[in-house]
């Protein structure tokens, strides 16, 4: 077997790759389960559509989706722009931090302007905390691969620390968690779910960032950039420009997912506030190849794992580590599947 | 005699603490040097620690764990492979995708075992350790990983610097094509250098998870993967200074431990970030000299390679 | 040349004999049916333009590239040439255009590794200082490949073949990097190599350089043979016709009537960029409205930062350089575009367009402001009717404005970017290597866009290592040697050799005598 390239990327390709992807991966998961000595057929009923079954669990996908949507999309941008954000979750985890602690500064009190300030807040916890890759990146060259991972452990102990420490509850029973936030700084719910109107907000920031990319000077600017660093400089476009811009508005979307979590279903400040979503939008993004419409319909496939997870877990006992071996494996399929966009396959018998 | 023994515990620990580091460091050091990027280590490196720990509590024998754990980070390591020099996919997105799979699948695989306890890597080869002297007691917690570590990196160094292989994996590393060319196998060297990464990158694992802190929790490596990545470039891909970044952040963690010691009272939570403070300390004084940076870093580092062109 | 070369010695079977050669790529067939041999001693040329084929041919007989027809033959005995190795085995050395070799090893490790056996570098030093003596290629094996000029480097490539004692030598344009004087020293060696016997494959473009050196040519026209010939009794023109399969037509050159001073560069000083670079020290010259000066020079003496300094990708002193009045040293690239500058890069690629990107999102590289975007939006329908009327005004060859750049030949990408620069109407315009491994029709058209842009008004600077190009379209000539650029002198007054001698580092005083 030998790959020839293709002259030009196979527009069918683009569609069939993810959807041999798809079932190579039910397949795989089937297989998996059976190695878990559970009934495969069950299994996947539960993963798959067992947790869409009611309007209440397509309103707890699209809750799930909405963390998920928000980060993948700053990815993409940035991966666009080849500026690798790997600290979603500690962007995320700060949002969540700057968010709620106007929140528990604010109080009971306060009228309708405490909940617009409390999501500014947790944008700009975002944005600041993926200021200091773009910094150190612009200023000092770190890579913000690295940058940005390990901002995620400092992120999650200082998060930590509050909630252990200076913002705990007194009248929590010494539990590490702050005050349930006041109503005025609480997300409204929808139609009886625990659905929030930020989902709609992630939603409209897949065409919004569809435009950014494709109809803005600026969304040139990041492509090109992306493609040919040297054709940017030629172009005189900023490189430390793209890394700002495809950083801020990474950081600023995740810490609004993390906010829009905390003052939302969490409804305080908790030791752990991300179930590893800055991580699962990496994948998401890549799922959904960098590509914001592909991002949404990528983020509804790993909010439906995470629902299937909870449900394996709570219904045949497994662990719900299952979630990343799954998001991982999807990921390998859907990378080695990708291969017939760009290729060919040419059998050939050995001369 | 008290100060003695403290001074050698901090010397014997941070020993131990580097050593994890050291082993996926070199290891990445070696793959990255033939132009590969493989940014999940973090994964093959819990993979062994999940494999060494379940072989080490089936078997009773603590040398098949280790070797469990290299054929675990070697298969993770095949996956990469197959996919990044067989498939040309990105490196950085199935890197990525290692990790976040071999965290998953450890934790899949590793449940069973979570939270038992076990033994020590050095009690189990000195029973008597318990009621040993103070100091010789220290000196015997340097378990036998510590010194091939070590030794690993006087191979390492050797192997690159002195011999024809060495020659050629640096080639490769600089330029796939030029190589090519030449009439050197590029894939199947990418393919030895990824797949020595893997193994490096499990008995790292295996250090934590069978002689470093002798259990098993999920997601125990906390970061060592990327850590050992951040060294790499520390190191600008040499192996002898790898151990001065592997020392440096032994040290780190250690201080952390010791902190109370030195009469120092900070919440456990923000002494814990140290170590990820430390790195990006590390990597910005590297790489402020983007020049240096550039001419001691592998030129294909991450380039895909496609034989036919 | 006075000296021509000595008959080759007859044989009865040729040392290498390529029967009926083909091999395709996707739709493109490089080489159809190629019929090639060459005998003990014999120096062989092989002609073609860009595009013909030749490289692909040597790869096949190299071992690189596997043919999918057709066989070689070795000594009358039919072999097969899987890799590289194969070829060494066989006695087959290869020099390549692009220099294969790898800049952070020493000179020994290169040559050990190109040798493929299992020495180590070390031990081969001695054997490296005795084969370089004894055909005077001075070379020390200990330096790395970064310190060595363009020359030394290329006698590294060619000193790693003869180690080997070969029985055929292959070199794929060899003095398209170097100076006239460096090549007559390479020339000499080729002839003491074929005077032992070794058979010489020499693939080349500069007809004049083959009408001395070889005793036979072989033409390469679409992947297919076009002719075989002695090119000492054909003329240039024979040649040439039977490499395009057409009668050449030339540009037309203008009357030059120097306007006012359109750009000047004042006491340009540089630090290079990069460890390998080369610092500008004190550059200065004048380009007046309507004119075209040429800047020559052998490649890595300083032409990639002059033409980063004058593009504005490096910031200098901002009056060291001067657009009109306006000093503009301190001006990025996008403020000294708007200011009237326009500049073709060296690489089409990932430079001067982005592969992926389509023709109408390329055509908007440097000309992302009115009427292409208003509002921080890029208006599509202006972007395509950009692309849509350089296509049309500089005849690119393209499935349409939706085309990838990448899906282009390199001729045609070239023209669409050259096309970009001129339908922006610079002021000055700055040319590097405009037509590089681009076809000969492409070639022409490039070259008339030039004249007709300056005769337009416009000043031009063009900065290439082709002399004969420079001859063809320059009004003055200056030599950049070392980071520093020599008087820019009138055509009229200069001669090829001398051009050749301050290339190489020459006092320029003494070139002007010479002329």
């Amino acid at each position: 077997m030998r790959l020839e390239k293709r002259e030009a990327p196979s527009a069918a390709m683009l569609w069939v790759a993810p959807l041999l992807a798809a079932a190579a991966s039910v397949l795989l998961t089937g297989l998996l389960f059976a190695a878990l000595r559970v009934n495969p057929l069950a299994a996947l009923r539960l993963l798959y559509i067992d947790p869409l079954a009611n309007a209440n669990g397509v309103a707890e996908l699209a809750l799930k989706m909405t963390p998920l949507l928000l980060c993948a999309l700053g990815i993409a941008i940035g991966g666009r722009a080849n500026v690798w954000n790997i600290g979603a979750e500690g962007q995320f985890t700060m949002g969540a931090v700057a968010g709620g602690g106007i929140a528990l500064v604010l109080g009971p009190g306060g009228g309708w302007y405490v909940l617009p300030l409390v999501l500014a807040g947790g944008i700009a916890g975002g944005m600041a905390w993926a200021a200091i890759p773009a910094a150190l990146r612009v200023g000092a060259n770190a890579h913000e691969i690295l940058t940005t991972l390990m901002l995620n452990y400092v992120a999650q102990d200082i998060l930590s620390w509050l909630v252990h420490g200076p913002w705990r509850d007194p009248q929590g029973f010494n539990f590490p968690q702050s005050k349930t936030f006041a109503d005025a700084a609480t997300l409204p719910t929808l139609w009886g779910t625990r659905l929030t109107p930020i989902f709609f907000v992630a939603l409209l920031a897949a065409p919004c960032a569809w435009l950014l990319l494709q109809h803005t000077s600026a969304g040139y600017r990041l492509r090109v950039a992306g493609l040919a660093p040297a054709a940017a400089r030629y172009a005189g476009f900023s490189a430390s420009g793209t890394v700002w811009l495809s950083l801020l508005i990474s950081g600023g979307l995740a810490g609004l997912a993390g906010i829009a979590e905390v003052s939302g279903p969490i409804g305080q400040l908790l030791p752990t506030v991300s179930p590893g979503y800055g991580y699962a939008a990496i994948i998401v993004a890549f799922l959904g190849r960098l590509e914001p419409f592909g991002i949404v319909v990528a983020s509804a496939l790993m909010a439906l794992l995470y629902l299937g997870a909870d449900g394996l877990q709570m219904h045949l006992q497994l662990p719900l580590s299952l979630t990343g071996t799954l998001q991982g494996m999807l990921l390998f399929l859907l990378l080695a599947a990708d291969v017939l966009v760009a290729n060919r396959i040419v059998w050939r018998r050995a001369p | 005699m008290a100060e003695g023994v403290l001074i050698l515990s901090i010397v014997v620990a941070t020993l131990r603490a580097a050593t994890p580091l050291l082993l996926a460091g070199l290891g990445e050091l070696v793959a990255e040097r033939s132009g590969v990027l493989n940014l999940g280590v973090e994964g093959m490196m819990l993979m062994g620690a999940a494999a060494g720990f379940a072989v080490r509590a089936l078997s009773g024998n603590a040398v098949l764990g280790l070797m469990a754990a290299m054929l675990a980070g070697t298969a993770m390591a095949a996956v990469f492979a197959l996919l990044t020099l067989r498939l040309l996919a990105n490196q950085v997105a199935t890197g990525l995708a290692l990790t976040i799979f071999g965290i998953g699948l450890s934790a899949l695989t590793g449940l069973p075992w979570a939270g038992v306890p076990a033994p020590g890597l050095a009690a189990t080869i000195w029973p008597g350790l318990a009621h040993a002297p103070p100091a010789l007691q220290q000196v015997l917690l340097l378990d036998p990983l510590v010194w091939v570590a070590f030794a690993c990196v006087f191979a390492v160094d050797w192997f690159l610097r002195r011999t024809r292989a060495g020659l050629a994996l640096r080639a490769v590393g600089e330029s796939a094509e030029v190589a090519h060319a030449l009439g050197t196998k590029v894939l199947r060297i990418r393919l030895a250098a990824v797949l020595f990464g893997g193994a490096m990158a499990g008995l790292a694992g295996a250090d934590l998870s069978l002689a470093y802190t002798p259990m098993w929790a999920e997601n125990m490596t906390a970061g060592r993967g990327w850590i050992a990545l951040a060294l790499v470039v520390f190191a600008t891909w040499k192996p002898w200074r790898l151990v001065a970044g592997a020392l440096l952040f032994g040290f780190v963690t250690i201080a952390q431990f010791q902190a109370e010691a030195f009469g120092l009272s900070l919440s456990p939570d923000l002494l814990a970030t140290l170590p990820y403070l430390a790195t990006i300390v590390v990597l910005v004084l590297i790489s402020r000299d983007s020049t240096r940076l550039r001419l001691a870093a592998p030129a294909a580092l991450g380039k895909p390679f496609r034989p036919t062109d | 040349m006075p000296d021509s070369p000595p008959p080759p010695p007859q044989a009865a079977t040729p040392l290498l004999a390529v029967i009926g050669l083909s091999k395709r790529f996707g739709a493109v067939m490089a080489n159809a049916d190629v019929a090639l041999s060459v005998m003990k001693g014999e120096i062989h040329a092989l002609l073609g333009e860009n595009g013909a084929g030749k490289s692909t041919l040597v790869k096949m007989i190299y071992g690189l590239v596997e043919p999918d027809g057709g066989r070689i033959e070795w000594e009358g005995r039919e072999v097969r040439i899987p890799d590289p190795n194969a070829a060494r085995a066989l006695g087959i050395g290869m020099v390549f255009q692009h220099f294969s070799q790898f800049e952070t090893l020493t000179v020994a490790e290169n040559i050990a590794l190109g040798l493929g056996g299992r020495e180590m570098p070390d031990a081969l030093a001695p054997r490296i200082r005795e084969t370089a003596a004894r055909y005077g290629l001075a070379v020390d094996p200990n330096r790395h490949v970064f310190h060595l000029s363009v020359g030394e480097r290329q006698r590294v490539e060619i000193l790693r073949c003869l180690m080997q004692a070969p029985q055929l030598l292959i070199l794929d344009e060899p003095t398209s990097v170097l100076t006239p004087q460096e090549a007559q020293s390479l020339f000499t060696v080729l002839r003491r190599l074929a005077a032992e016997g070794c058979a010489i494959l020499y693939i080349g473009h500069k007809l004049e350089e083959i009408r001395t050196l070889c005793h036979t040519a072989t033409v390469l026209r679409a992947g297919r043979v076009a002719g075989t010939c002695d090119p000492r009794l054909v003329s240039p023109m024979e040649l040439a016709t039977m490499m395009v399969g057409s009668e050449l037509v030339q540009p037309r050159r203008r009357t030059h009537k120097p306007g006012r001073v359109v750009l000047t560069v004042n006491d340009l000083t540089l630090e290079p960029g990069d460890a390998h670079g080369i610092p500008l020290q004190g550059v200065r010259f004048e380009l007046r409205a309507g004119e075209i000066l040429g800047i020559a020079g052998v490649a890595g003496n300083g032409q990639k930062e002059l033409l980063a300094a004058l593009s504005g990708e490096r910031l200098s002193r901002p009056s060291a350089i001067r657009l009109g009045a306006e000093a503009i040293g301190a001006l990025g690239p996008v403020a000294r575009r708007r200011a009237g500058l326009g500049f073709i890069p060296e690489e089409r690629l990932g430079r001067g367009a982005v592969a992926e990107l389509s023709l109408a999102e390329n055509s908007m590289l440097t000309r992302l402001a009115s009427p292409v975007v208003a509002g921080g939006l890029v208006r599509r329908g202006a972007a395509r009717a950009l692309a849509k009327r350089l296509i049309e005004r500089f005849k690119v060859r393209a499935a349409g404005v939706g085309a990838s750049a990448g899906s282009l030949s390199g001729g045609n990408m070239q023209k669409f970017i050259v096309g970009r620069e001129l339908d922006a109407r610079p002021l000055v315009l700055l040319a590097a290597h405009p037509t590089w491994g681009v076809d000969v029709g492409a070639t022409i058209a490039i070259r008339q866009a030039l004249l007709d842009l300056a005769a337009a008004g416009a000043g031009i600077v063009v900065v290439s290592e082709d002399l004969a190009e420079l001859f063809e379209i320059a009004d003055r000539i200056a030599v950049l040697s070392s980071g520093r650029l020599g008087e820019a002198v009138a055509l009229s007054q200069l001669t090829l050799e001398a051009v050749g001698l301050q290339m190489t580092g020459h006092a320029t005083a003494e070139c002007l005598d010479a002329a």
